[in-house]
C-alpha cells in the first residue's frame, strides 16, 4: 500500500509536471527576471537620470505636473524616487464610465526638474514582470490560468516530496556525466536544496490572488457585498465618491511631512489621490515596500484632500492579515537588499531549472525504447520540440526583446508594443525551428543563438548606449554594467550547454558495431555514450 | 483496479496499449480532483469562516489561505485511492458534510 501510494503520487508529479512544465517554465523564468524589474527597467531606458533629490521637492513636481496635465482624472498616483527606481513615476486615472474602469496614463518625470523624461517607449521589466502572473491574456483569463499553474506546481512539489522517500539521504548524491542519472540527480538536489523558497514561492503566489480565485468565503459572509469586504480589510483605502463641488487639492508637500512624522524610521513610497480637486478629494499615503517584508496596502495613512488634515491612521493588523501579508511580501521580495536580491534570483533560477531539468528526464527516459527504431512517436516529437522551443526558445525571445529595445528607431510609433511583438514573434520561430530540425541539432543552434545574442548584449549596449553606461559608472552606479555582466554570463551559460550537444563525433558513428546506433540516436537528440546501463 | 501505478505494469506487460476503462477512470479522477477539489476547498474555506471565532473579514482571510490546503489534499486523495469511484466518494462526502455543517451554522445563527 505505501509503495503504491508513492507510485501513485509519482504518476502525479509526472503527468502534472509535463502538461503544466512549459507554462511553469516560463511563469519561473520571467518571475525571476521580476527581481530585477526595477534594474531591468533602468537597462531598457537609459535616459532616466539617476539623482538623488528630496522627495519633499519631488512631490511638489509632481502636484504642479499632475494639476497641468491630469486635471479631470478620478485617481493620481505618484511614486517618489528611490534607490532603484531614479525616476518620479506619475500615473492617473480617467473616471469610470458605464461600470468600465478608467484608463490609465503612466509617465516618468526628471525629479530635479518636473519635466516628462523624454525616455524611449519600452515596457521593459514590467513586460516579464506582467508576464509572469498575466500571461499576455486578458484580464482575468491570464491570471486565472497563472494561478491554476500555481496550485499544479504545489501539488507537483508536495508529490515531488512524497516521491523521493530518501529525500535527504540522497541529496548527498551526484552522479555526474551519467546522463538520465545526472539529471534525475541534479533535478533532486535543486529541488531539496530550495524547497522552502519553492513552497514559500508557490504558496505565496496563490495567496495573492486568493480573493479572486476562491471568493466562496466572502460570498458566504457579505453576501453581494463584496466591496463591505475590501472596506474591512483595507479600510484606509477606500476611496468616497466624488461630489461633482471642485475644491482646490491640499498642498501635497506638508502632507508628506506630516506622513513622515508618523514613520520615523521609515521612507513614504507611493502617494495616491482619490478624486483630485473635488470637495471629496482624499490623500492616501504609503510606506516604501522596501521597509518591511509584509506588503500590506491597507497600511497607509489617509488626508482629507481639501484641508491637508490626516484622517485616519491604519489600525493595527490581525494576525491573518499579517500572515497574508508576509506572504504577498515574501513573494514580491520588495524588502530585499541587494544581497538578498541576488538570492531571490539565484532561488529563482533554481525552481526554473528544478522544471527544465524534470521535463528534459521524462523525454529522456521515453526516447530510450526508441533508439533502435530511430523514429519517435508523435507525442515524444512534440513534447521534444515544446521542450526546445519552451526553455531554449524562450532564453532566446528574451534576448531579442532586448536586442529590439536597442535597435527599434527610437521614434517608431508604438515602439513599445513592437519589442513585444518581436519577443512573441521569435518565440513563435522557435517553435518552427525546433519543428523542422532534428533532435540535438534544435537544441544545440537555439542555444548557440541565444548564446550569441545574451553575449553580445554587452557590445550592443556599448555601441548604442555607451554614453549612459559611461555616465552611469562615473556615477559610481553598478545597475547598467551589472545587466550587462548579466547578460554576458548568461550568453556564456548557453554557450556551455550548446557545446553539450554538439553532434556526435564521426569517429564513434564509424567505430560502432551497430553502426546505425549514434546516428539514430542523434536524431533523436539523446547521447547512447552518456545512457550506458542507466534505463530507468 | 485503475490506479495510475497499475498502469505502468499493465504497460509492460502489454507494450503502450491502454485500455478504454481506464482512459476514461483517469479521466473521472482528474475531473473529481479538478472540480470535486475546488469543491471541497470552496466548502471547507466557507465553514472555516464560519466557525472560526475571529472577526469577520479575519475568518474569511484564513478560510481562503487554508483553502488551498484542502484543494491539495483532495487531489491527493483522488489519485491515491484504489478506484475512480471512490475518489469521488471521498470528494463529495466530506463535502456534503461540510455543507450540512455550513447549513447547520446558518440555521443556528
Amino acid at each position: 500500500m505505501k509503495d503504491g501510494f508513492r507510485q501513485a503520487m509519482a504518476w502525479l508529479h509526472t503527468w502534472i509536471g509535463l502538461i503544466f512544465g512549459w507554462l511553469l517554465f516560463a511563469i519561473f523564468l520571467t518571475g525571476t527576471m521580476s527581481y530585477f524589474k526595477a534594474e531591468i527597467n533602468r537597462w531598457t531606458h537609459p535616459e532616466i537620470p539617476v539623482r538623488s533629490v528630496p522627495a519633499a521637492a519631488s512631490i511638489e513636481r509632481a502636484q504642479a505636473y499632475l494639476l497641468q496635465n491630469a486635471a479631470g482624472s478620478s485617481r493620481w498616483f505618484i511614486s517618489l524616487p528611490d534607490d532603484r527606481e531614479p525616476a518620479l513615476g506619475v500615473m492617473w486615472q480617467t473616471p469610470a464610465q458605464e461600470g468600465k474602469r478608467g484608463n490609465f496614463t503612466r509617465k516618468s518625470l526628471d525629479p530635479q526638474t518636473g519635466e516628462e523624461i523624454q525616455a524611449r517607449s519600452s515596457m521593459g521589466g514590467e513586460f516579464f514582470y506582467r508576464f509572469h502572473f498575466q500571461l499576455q491574456m486578458p484580464h482575468p483569463w491570464g491570471r486565472w490560468l497563472a494561478t491554476a499553474a500555481a496550485m499544479l506546481m504545489f501539488i507537483a512539489l508536495i508529490t515531488g516530496i512524497i516521491t523521493h522517500k530518501k529525500i535527504f539521504k540522497e541529496f548527498f548524491t551526484f552522479r555526474p556525466r551519467k546522463g538520465q542519472r545526472s539529471w534525475l540527480d541534479g533535478h533532486n538536489a535543486i529541488g531539496v536544496l530550495a524547497l522552502p523558497f519553492h513552497l514559500m514561492i508557490t504558496y505565496s503566489s496563490l495567496v495573492i490572488f486568493m480573493s479572486m480565485v476562491m471568493p466562496a468565503s466572502i460570498v458566504a459572509s457579505y453576501g453581494n457585498n463584496v466591496q463591505a469586504f475590501y472596506a474591512d480589510i483595507f479600510p484606509n483605502t477606500n476611496g468616497a465618491k466624488a461630489t461633482g463641488t471642485p475644491a482646490p487639492l491640499t498642498p501635497l508637500m506638508p502632507v508628506l511631512s506630516a506622513a513622515q512624522g508618523q514613520w520615523p524610521e521609515g521612507n513614504i513610497g507611493r502617494i495616491v489621490v482619490n478624486n483630485p480637486g473635488d470637495a471629496n478629494a482624499t490623500v492616501a499615503v504609503f510606506r516604501s515596500s522596501a521597509d518591511s517584508v509584509i506588503h500590506d496596502t491597507g497600511l497607509a495613512l489617509m488626508f482629507n484632500g481639501v484641508s491637508g488634515a490626516m484622517q485616519s491612521a491604519p489600525a493595527p493588523r490581525s494576525g491573518p492579515m499579517l500572515v497574508s501579508g508576509a506572504m504577498y511580501g515574501l513573494h514580491l521580495g520588495e524588502f530585499a537588499g541587494p544581497l538578498m536580491r541576488w538570492l531571490y534570483f539565484i532561488f529563482g533560477i533554481a525552481g526554473t531549472a528544478m522544471i527544465g531539468t524534470g521535463l528534459v528526464m521524462w523525454l529522456a527516459k521515453r526516447q530510450l525504447k526508441h533508439v533502435k527504431s530511430g523514429v519517435l512517436p508523435l507525442e515524444l516529437r512534440l513534447v521534444h520540440v515544446l521542450n526546445v522551443a519552451g526553455m531554449a526558445g524562450l532564453m532566446v525571445a528574451v534576448a531579442a526583446f532586448f536586442w529590439a529595445n536597442r535597435l527599434l528607431p527610437l521614434g517608431m510609433a508604438e515602439r513599445g508594443d513592437w519589442e513585444i511583438n518581436l519577443f512573441f514573434s521569435v518565440w513563435g520561430l522557435t517553435v518552427l525551428h525546433a519543428l523542422l530540425r532534428n533532435g540535438r541539432q534544435g537544441w544545440r543552434e537555439q542555444l548557440a543563438l541565444g548564446a550569441v545574442l545574451f553575449a553580445g548584449l554587452p557590445v550592443l549596449d556599448i555601441v548604442t548606449g555607451g554614453k549612459y553606461l559611461l555616465a552611469s559608472l562615473q556615477q559610481g552606479d553598478w545597475v547598467l554594467i551589472g545587466f550587462d555582466l548579466t547578460a554576458l554570463v548568461t550568453g556564456l551559460f548557453m554557450a556551455w550547454g550548446a557545446t553539450k550537444f554538439r553532434p556526435v563525433p564521426p569517429v564513434l558513428v564509424a567505430r560502432g558495431d551497430e553502426q546505425a546506433a549514434p546516428k539514430k540516436s542523434r536524431q533523436l537528440g539523446i547521447d547512447t555514450t552518456q545512457l550506458e546501463g542507466e534505463v530507468n | 483496479m485503475d490506479t495510475p501505478q497499475v498502469k505502468k505494469n499493465t504497460r509492460k506487460a502489454k507494450g503502450a496499449q491502454v485500455s478504454l476503462a481506464y482512459r476514461l477512470a483517469v479521466t473521472s479522477r482528474t475531473l473529481a480532483a479538478l472540480f470535486g477539489g475546488y469543491l471541497l476547498a470552496a466548502l471547507t474555506s466557507v465553514c472555516l469562516t464560519q466557525w472560526l471565532p475571529m472577526s469577520r473579514a479575519d475568518a474569511v482571510v484564513t478560510g481562503m489561505l487554508l483553502s488551498f490546503l484542502a484543494y491539495l489534499g483532495a487531489v491527493i486523495w483522488c489519485f491515491a485511492c484504489r478506484t475512480a469511484w471512490r475518489a469521488w466518494f471521498g470528494i463529495l462526502l466530506p463535502a456534503a458534510i461540510l455543507a450540512a455543517v455550513f447549513g447547520l451554522g446558518r440555521w443556528l445563527s
